[in-house]
């Protein structure tokens, strides 16, 4: 085999196995600071912020049972796409690959809510196949976009420009953050399962699954959102060690900005989801591609 | 302190209350209460749940409901009465379709009476039924390591 596919491939393997031991581990802090977040933005005190991991335990202790032998596989299945899909960008990879990759680990979940035939889950996953129609249109644009400025795919490749993606792309970088909103399960856009209880049919997708299965998708939620976060850090990184850390304060502020969002607005209907998701790509990267394109 | 004490989702059924206890339960959630300091989550699946609140007396109409969302629900489970009416039948308890309480439907660990009965309340029996489900947390891993 060729000598670059085999580094290439050896990178993406190290930095899954690092991005599945890590990913957790800070999802599930940025997950316990949002929940305490969001409690004190309601004028509550809220739980501690090691929540979500005592939930996650709680999870997997619970009685193993599920509705059919496939739904499992199938979370698996989307839980281990997530790393591999951390995996390639954290260790620099190619960017679109990833977004491929994370897309397939949404469809395994898809699939494993219809799996279970159940018609509360079968709601929650047409309406995640809706979020995912949604942001992707937008999501592949910034990848076009990433292209026509660095000249490359490649994450890794970033490091060696002279000025970061967001002199020549903050059009699209506002479109990415418009979406980040669905692809995190906020509210307004929190369609497919809400964390609210009483805005919910039943449990959204995640109806049918319980115990430790659930545990997983909750693990997987946290992974995502950390590659998500990673993506906007993207847009500032060049050079050296500074403009990392520019990217990981401003991957912070913008998260506080979504909790700040999630709990100012309340859900809309999946009609002004799509339609919004769709003038959003096409206004804000589609303006940004002709400008790249052009000028 | 294990971990299943440490995040009690619950599920509340309103079996045949006056609303004046499911009012009560709504109340704990709010900011005044907060039971999430404690981890709890109002879910509303069976699935995920592992505490069963039920306010009102349980009647011919909706015995069965109740009793099927408590077989949804995954071991290790814990029922939590809410009020009066849901401890023995309160003020409906002589009512010609009127069952008696919850545990005529399906085994009660905690009483929390009252009519209606307080947060306060509620916050106690909760707090009480998780050296319950403790316990039989404890109980699932001993079986789990048997088998
Ligand atoms: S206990 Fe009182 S307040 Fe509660 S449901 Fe019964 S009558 Fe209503």
């Amino acid at each position: 085999m060729d000598n670059a596919i085999v580094t290439s491939l050896v990178s993406v393997v190290i930095g899954t196995v690092f991005f599945a031991i890590l990913a957790p581990i800070v999802g599930c802090l940025l997950d316990g600071i949002d929940r305490k977040v969001s409690a004190r933005m309601q004028g509550r005190v809220g739980p501690n912020i090691l929540q979500p991991y005592w939930d996650v335990r709680k999870l997997l202790l619970k009685e193993r049972a599920s509705v059919n032998t496939t739904e499992g596989t199938y979370v698996n299945a989307a839980l281990f796409f997530a790393l591999v899909a951390g995996g390639i960008f954290f260790s620099g990879g190619n960017f679109l690959l990833v977004v491929f990759v994370i897309t397939l680990s949404s469809l395994f979940f898809i699939v494993a809510a219809y799996s279970t035939r159940s018609p509360y889950a079968e709601i929650g996953a047409s309406r995640e196949t809706l979020q995912v129609m949604s942001y992707e249109p937008m999501v592949l644009l910034t990848s076009v976009a990433m292209f026509m400025i660095a000249g490359t795919f490649n994450v890794s490749g970033l490091f060696t420009m002279s000025s970061p993606l967001i002199c020549g792309g903050w059009a699209v970088f506002a479109g990415l953050l418009f979406v980040l909103t669905i692809k995190l399960r906020k509210s307004p856009f929190d369609i497919s399962s809400s964390h609210h209880a009483h805005q919910e049919i039943v449990k959204g997708i995640t109806t049918e699954m319980s115990g430790p299965t659930l545990a997983k998708v909750e693990i997987m939620h946290w992974c995502e959102n950390v590659l998500f976060l990673g993506w906007v850090g993207m847009f500032f990184v060049y050079g050296g060690l500074p403009s990392v850390l520019l990217g990981v304060l401003v991957a912070v502020v913008v998260y506080f900005f979504e909790i700040w969002i999630d709990n100012n607005f309340a859900r809309v209907k999946w009609q002004a989801m799509l339609k919004w998701a769709w003038i959003v790509a096409i206004v804000a990267g589609g303006l940004n591609i002709a400008v790249l394109a052009f000028f | 302190m294990g971990f299943a004490s440490k995040s009690p989702w619950v599920i509340h059924y309103d079996a045949s209350s006056c609303n004046g206890c499911d009012i009560e339960v709504l109340a704990a959630l709010c900011p005044g209460y907060d039971v999430e300091r404690f981890g709890i989550i109002n879910t509303g699946n069976p699935k995920h749940a592992d505490i069963f609140l039920v306010t009102g007396s349980v009647n011919e109409q909706n015995i069965r409901v109740v009793q099927e969302i408590y077989n949804q629900m995954l071991e290790p489970k814990v029922v939590v009465a809410c009020g009066c009416c849901a401890c023995t039948g309160g003020v409906f308890h002589d009512s010609y379709n009127v069952l008696g309480g919850v545990d005529q439907a399906i085994p009660v660990d905690v009483y929390a009476p009252g009519c209606a009965v307080r947060p306060e309340a509620i916050i106690d029996a909760v707090v009480e039924g998780l050296a319950v489900l403790e316990q039989k947390s404890e109980a699932l891993q001993q079986q789990r390591k048997g088998a």
